[in-house]
């Protein structure tokens, strides 16, 4: 399985085994991860999964769609790396990717 | 002291409470008691992509039992509350256990309102509230089979389109003159019902059920106007009621909801209450409101939880929604009763507009279809009742956060 590190508001790292094919946001929550709180669950309606990608991963991510842009927009301090964790599906590929949790969410 | 807290319901609001309750350091013993078997699962993908077989079920927990074990959550799941004795500060199970608790929070939801005319009971006609109401209605599935959709609500548009993505032929009867009327704007009813009919669903307003029928189960829908409608699943949604029974008997006032206020407290000093169950006050509309709502499920949780630990916060939230039908986002934000003045952003036919209500200079909702910017700009505006330029507004291109 690859393992996906999330670093915690408050620099907790937290390193974990995600299976292929769910999304980021819920690997994070299944392991209650600190500040992913992703209230909609997936549906790309609360910009409450934010994450800021490592910028040396963000290439290898498919580009988010209008709707994820329109929510980043009024995210809590978005920057050029920020995405929504629920638009992200682990993949092989992503061994070793690491993100970054904001101190809060929208 | 505070060492026992019990929650009773695990849904949004108990799932939330017991997160929030160990992250700000509660140590002592921690009982999250649930009627249902599983463990706390999102109750939105029910009506989508559950009910259509694309989201898996391990996919519905908030959490995984790791979580409880790790940050010793009691569990007990598929556990019936019989009786609450606030004096003895007491909850009886249904196995005979008894519980004693220094603080309880009440997570206790809604329940699917049922349908009240002749033939209402008979078998085969449904509920969607439950995983355990998803399975019956999926066993209907077959290409070409007939289902009859009580209600153009949310539940009822959104179930229909999933049935419609699964085969069958289907029909929705609503009694008002449009879908989603108590909460949308006209022409976003009106946008969803074309976009149910041009993907086949047969959409029928203005019409009462009077009566279902059926030998030995249900295969009929008969409308007040004489039509009927052959049926091979029948799916009811026509709204739900809060879940107040064991708070009333307990003789905590109750009135559409269990009355909590700005703290989520109950009438009793020890008891809080929670999310869809509870009648609280909003203070940014300036009214007592009652909401189906998972974000308010949350952040009440969230706030009770600060409460119960003797941290005192108030919730005041923009409660906000959403709903997925095929392709299609709806999302709203924030309350529009009490508008006095409405304004269309876009133009429906390109597939993203959004209404927004003033009230006044100020914002107080916005519905936003397959139109994520506006309705993320509004959230903040409409909290801090900032003042804007309506009348700049009518122009799509011209932002929320420009017209400040």
């Amino acid at each position: 399985m690859p393992k996906i590190v999330f670093i915690e508001p408050g620099g907790n790292r937290r390193e974990i085994d995600a299976p292929v094919g769910v999304t980021l946001m819920e690997v994070a929550r299944q392991h209650g991860v600190e500040g992913v709180v992703a209230q909609c669950g997936g549906a790309c309606a609360c910009a409450t999964c934010h994450v800021y990608i490592e910028p040396a991963w963000l290439a290898q991510l498919e580009p988010p769609e209008e709707m994820e842009e329109g929510m980043l927009e009024n995210a809590w301090e978005p920057r050029a790396n920020s995405r929504l964790s629920c638009q992200i599906q682990v993949t092989s590929d992503l061994d070793g990717l690491q993100v970054t949790v904001p101190e809060r969410q929208a | 002291m505070i060492s026992t807290i019990l929650i009773i319901g695990g849904g949004q609001a108990g799932a939330q409470a017991v997160d929030t309750l160990r992250r700000e350091g509660f140590g002592g013993r921690l009982v999250l008691i649930s009627e249902e078997a599983e463990l706390p699962y999102q109750r939105p993908p029910l009506s989508k992509k559950f009910l259509s077989r694309e989201l898996a079920a391990d996919r519905l927990p908030f959490r995984h039992q790791s979580f409880y074990d790790e940050h010793r959550i009691e569990l007990k799941l598929g556990a019936r509350v019989v009786g609450l004795d606030p004096a003895a500060h007491r909850v009886d199970l249904a196995d005979g256990e008894k519980l004693g608790y220094d603080r309880l929070l009440l997570c206790l939801g809604a329940a699917s309102r049922r349908l009240a005319c002749p033939g209402a009971d008979l078998p085969g006609v449904r509920y969607l509230r439950s995983i355990a109401d998803v399975e019956p209605i999926q066993a209907g599935f077959r290409p070409g089979a007939r289902a009859v959709i009580i209600g153009g609500g949310y539940i009822g548009l959104e179930t229909a389109a999933t049935c419609r993505k699964m085969g069958c032929e289907v029909t929705v009867l609503e009694m008002a003159d449009r879908v989603m009327n108590r909460v949308v704007a006209p022409s976003v009813s009106q946008y969803f019902a074309s976009e149910h009919r041009t993907q086949g669903v047969n959409i029928i307003c203005d019409t009462r059920v009077v009566r279902l029928e059926g030998r030995e189960r249900v295969e009929r829908v008969v409308c007040a106007d004489g039509s009927s409608h052959e049926a091979d699943l029948v799916i009811v949604g026509v709204g739900a009621v809060a879940t107040t029974e064991l708070a009333n008997h307990a003789g905590l006032t109750c009135d559409n909801g269990i009355v909590v206020d700005e703290y989520c407290r109950t009438s009793d000093a020890a008891i809080y209450a929670a999310g869809d169950c509870t009648n609280h006050p909003s203070p940014r509309f300036g009214r007592r409101i009652r909401l189906e709502s998972v974000d308010n499920a949350f952040e009440q949780a969230k706030t009770a939880a600060l409460n119960m630990l003797d941290r005192p916060v108030t919730h005041d939230r923009v409660p906000w929604f959403w709903s997925d039908q095929y392709d299609n986002k709806l999302l709203i934000v924030g309350l529009s009763q009490d508008h006095d003045r409405q304004v269309l952003r876009g133009d429906p036919a390109t597939r993203s507009f959004s209404v927004c209500y003033f009230q006044g200079r100020e914002l107080l909702a916005v519905e936003a279809v397959n139109h994520s910017k506006d309705y993320m700009a509004a959230r903040k505006l409409i909290a801090e009742r900032t003042p804007l330029h309506v009348e700049k507004l009518s122009d799509p291109q011209i932002g929320l956060k420009e017209a400040v």
